[in-house]
């Protein structure tokens, strides 16, 4: 039910739109071509900025220095209640959303899907966004290179998603 | 931007070439180059065919009808926003696209979005107020059905799977609004823009 509602929404916004131009007797085909025109130039220019980020995230992935980082940190984090299977999907989710989908599946497959662990994994992941994808992306369609306080918002943002995650998991789960 | 960028690159080498995980970084690498053309590329279609809906949109009035109905809203959260911008309905319909899990669409409005702010914004270099505001509530990644999360454990054999959609909300309500607190803290403590360039990189 839920997901026929998601696959509703977009042709209905499309409808809706179209709508409401004809009955203001709007020319809305050539509304249309003239705003797609920039379509093209907007992704060509994002394009340096997710090279670099993409890079920078990969390098980090592959090196298994991300991995290094994680080992100590789970010692302490279980103890609060987010488990030790949890975190690569933590450190992952703010930088590479494919990634961090591809490890929760697994985890899903690995464990009982009705478990604790994997409850938790799943809010975390349908609550977060990819921080650091969306801040370059969105940056780069302006030529922006001084990010100011936005990467700390998000992060902040984040961690206390993560917190609150893990209190909502104990109550729920 | 600079540091982060400098300090994942020029650890995770020396780290990979330490425990001889440098033929797996190369690999990495081109794979990841490659993807983020992908990206791109793929945006080219859905970018042109959301930016041309929105024109027709905007030129029918129907954005500044949702910019009336939203204002008094967007007037505490953006106070930078002029009331009759159209960025003020652009946020509104980039956020329920992003909150209904339509990333395809998401994208081109939050986009339009962007350049609308830069289009306000007096430093062209650096990220205004509201820009930060924007992509803080962004990042929080508010969503009322976490679709994709539902189907893999459904794949799983998750007993119930749609148990999550509450407990979810209840979080990503959460984060954001924390993200829109945190950012209103953060614009009276950082420094202003146009105030010297190294103040303002992050």
């Amino acid at each position: 039910m839920m997901n026929n509602i998601s696959t509703l929404i977009l042709p209905l916004m499309v409808l809706t739109i179209l709508t409401w131009g004809m009955l203001n007797k709007q020319p809305v085909y050539e509304h249309f071509i003239d705003g797609a025109k920039d379509g093209f130039d907007v992704s060509i220019k994002i394009l340096p900025y997710l090279v670099a980020i993409i890079f920078a995230v990969t390098v980090f992935r592959a090196s298994g220095l991300m991995d290094f980082i994680a080992a100590p940190i789970s010692h302490i984090s279980a103890r609060i209640g987010l488990p030790a299977d949890v975190l690569p999907i933590v450190f992952t989710r703010p930088l590479s959303g494919s990634a961090a989908l591809g490890l929760f599946s697994d985890l899903a497959a690995r464990f009982n899907p009705d478990s604790y662990t994997v409850k938790l994994a799943a809010i975390i992941i349908g609550s977060s966004e990819t921080t650091f994808y969306v801040l370059s992306v969105y940056f780069g369609s302006v030529s922006i290179t001084k990010f100011r306080y936005a990467l700390l918002t998000g992060l902040i943002a984040d961690a206390a998603g993560i917190a609150a995650a893990i209190w909502i998991a104990h109550l729920f789960f | 931007m600079n540091y982060i960028f400098y300090f994942l690159i020029a650890a995770s080498i020396i780290y990979a070439a330490l425990t001889g995980n440098i033929n797996k970084l190369s690999e990495g690498m081109f794979e990841g180059v490659n993807l983020a053309v992908k990206i791109a590329f793929s945006l080219i279609g859905i970018m042109t065919f959301w930016l041309g809906i929105m024109r027709v949109a905007e030129k029918s009035g129907m954005v500044s009808t949702i910019s009336k109905l939203i204002s008094p809203l967007m007037k505490i959260i953006f106070k930078d926003i002029p009331a009759d911008n159209p960025a003020n309905a652009d946020i509104a319909l980039s956020l329920t696209a992003n909150a209904f899990g339509l990333t395809n669409a998401a994208t081109p409005i939050g986009l339009k979005v962007m350049q609308e702010l830069q289009e306000l914004n007096t430093d062209k270099s650096s990220a205004s107020n509201a820009m930060c505001m924007f992509l803080g509530m962004n990042t929080a990644g508010f969503q009322i059905i976490p679709a994709t999360v539902i189907a893999v454990l459904a794949g799983c054999g998750a007993k119930n799977p749609a148990d999550i959609i509450l407990p979810t909300l209840i979080v990503t309500t959460i984060a954001f609004i924390i993200a829109i607190i945190t950012a209103k803290i953060l614009e009276k403590l950082w420094v202003p823009q146009n105030n010297g360039e190294f103040a303002n990189d992050e």
